[in-house]
């Protein structure tokens, strides 16, 4: 079981890098799907089956796929693989690498010292216990993810409404058609 | 367990078998119930009743020239295909076909299912896409609509049966229906899985992805040779998985009277939904894109949620 969490770990850190340096983004996105399965594994090793599967239900099968159906409608080309080629200069990886330099330090902080080693030991966590816990202490953060939804629900509504159109000529009002012709 | 251990690869073994040669079977098995049901013959002539057209057809299938367009994202292209396979094949895992046949007695079985089937969707949009073909798109971008929609109502149709058995695993799933198939409380459920497992394995009536008279073949029209084959395959392997599934949750399972075995219960129970995928086929004419997806969110969302609510009340009710 250690060993599948160590190489379902590495396998999500190389997907993730690749994710992250490829310039086509359908490529990019396929690997940021295997990321996902292998961190799936992971949460599968450590005892929490139930957020494994909906790691993969959510993320994998429903947000990528989304994304994914939007960018296969932007029809990129190799212009645009050379264009995002040109914008990722040496240069604009500073920022970022600082960044996560500092996180890298933490994570090893985290893990060296040793006063912040877990204590209790690792027990599975299935279906009833994050059910439990959701509807129990967190009942807040529910109703609030619930808000959230039904708010950009509702705004998606709004903004896709339109007025329904005739596109049949013979169905145009008199006026239209006469300005038509 | 340590017993069961050489047993497992058995299991393992005879269902990636059994599998494999339904999927085949079903070829000969579909065009010879179409044709029946059509008052026609179908294939007769290769071997007795025609059954050798399978051979015929795989021999075609693997002989054909295994062609990639010049223009097609590579990778991705050989990629595409076989996505449906595995993820077809990976949820047999979790299907008790009888007592103690089973490769993986997942606590979460129902949910893997669900994940397994939200893979399939990258196959017909990575298969769409890479084939840089306007057709193949407009095939992928209908399949990506359709099967993301359908999951919905399909995850949402199978929580009945998630309450009323209070598990996720399909064998505890198959013993709560020991006094009462689930089918009888969860017939709404159960119709609208149905419908949502068409759609998932785009077979006719909401076959809209390939849609032949208006998309030419849809997302698979680039490929050709076994690439084809594997699409054809999961297809057929999807329906069969849709038919274990229905039997699993709605229809007790390997359940039955004694005198036959618990196997043999299953397999019938399997076999006749495979008819009535067929006889749809045969029967029922293809919505329009837009009615197919105003179908499924305007009435069977509103309907599996009030199944779920109802389901939900009422088994609270029986254990308040």
């Amino acid at each position: 079981m250690e060993l599948t969490f160590y190489i379902a770990a590495a396998v999500a850190t190389i997907a993730t890098i690749l994710t992250i340096t490829r310039y086509n983004i359908i490529h990019a996105l396929l690997y940021l799907v295997v990321s996902f399965l292998a961190v799936a594994v992971v949460f599968f090793t450590l005892g929490a089956p139930f957020m494994a599967a909906l790691e993969i239900i959510i993320y994998a099968g429903a947000i990528v796929v989304l994304i994914i159906f939007v960018i296969m409608m932007l029809n990129l080309t190799h212009e645009d693989v050379d264009k995002e080629k040109a914008w990722l200069t040496p240069r604009v990886w500073v920022g970022p690498a600082i960044l996560s330099l500092v996180l890298l330090a933490e994570l090893a902080y985290i893990i060296l010292a040793p006063d912040t080693q877990p204590t209790e030991a690792l027990v599975a966590v299935d279906a009833r216990v994050v059910g439990m816990s959701l509807y129990g202490p967190y009942m807040l953060g529910v109703q609030l993810c619930g808000i959230l939804l039904m708010a950009g629900i509702v705004g998606a509504y709004h903004l896709g409404r339109q007025k329904k159109k005739v596109v049949h000529r013979f169905l145009q009002p008199k006026e239209g058609r006469s300005a038509a012709i | 367990m340590e017993t069961a251990a050489p047993n497992y690869f058995l299991i393992i073994g005879g269902v990636l078998f059994v599998m494999l040669n339904v999927a085949a079977a079903l070829i000969w098995v579909e065009r010879r119930m179409l044709a029946l049901w059509q008052d026609r013959y179908g294939p007769n002539r290769a071997g007795p009743f025609g059954l050798l057209i399978v051979a015929a057809d795989s021999i075609k299938l693997f002989f054909k020239q295994d062609w990639v367009p010049p223009f097609a994202d590579k990778p991705v292209f050989v990629l595409a295909p076989a996505i449906v396979v595995i993820s077809v094949l990976l949820s047999f895992v979790v299907i008790p076909f009888a007592p103690g046949i089973i490769v993986a007695d997942l606590n979460i079985g129902l949910l893997f299912f669900l994940a397994m089937s939200s893979m399939g969707a990258y196959s017909i949009i990575l298969g769409g896409w890479s084939s840089n073909n306007k057709y193949s798109l407009l095939g992928a971008m209908r399949g990506a609509a359709q099967m993301i929609s359908y999951e919905v109502f399909m995850g949402l149709a199978l929580m009945g049966v998630v309450l009323m058995a209070g598990s996720f695993n399909l064998r505890e799933i198959v013993e709560a229906q020991q006094g009462l198939w689930f089918f009888i409380p969860q017939i709404l459920g159960f119709v609208i899985f149905f419908i949502a497992g068409i759609a998932e394995t785009h077979r006719l009536p909401f076959d809209i992805p390939e849609a032949e008279s208006e998309l030419i073949a849809g997302f698979h029209s680039e490929y050709s040779g076994m690439k084809f084959g594997m699409f054809f395959i999961g297809e057929y392997m999807g329906i069969t998985l849709i038919s274990c599934m229905l039997v699993t949750l709605y229809f007790g399972g390997w359940l039955g009277p004694d005198f036959l075995p618990p196997i043999v219960w299953f397999i019938i129970k399997v076999v006749a939904f495979l008819m009535i995928f067929i006889l749809l086929r045969a029967s029922m004419p293809r919505p329009r894109y837009d009615q197919l997806m105003e179908y499924g969110w305007k009435i069977l969302l509103p309907l599996t949620l009030v199944n779920l609510m109802v389901t939900a009340a009422v088994v609270l009710w029986l254990e308040g």
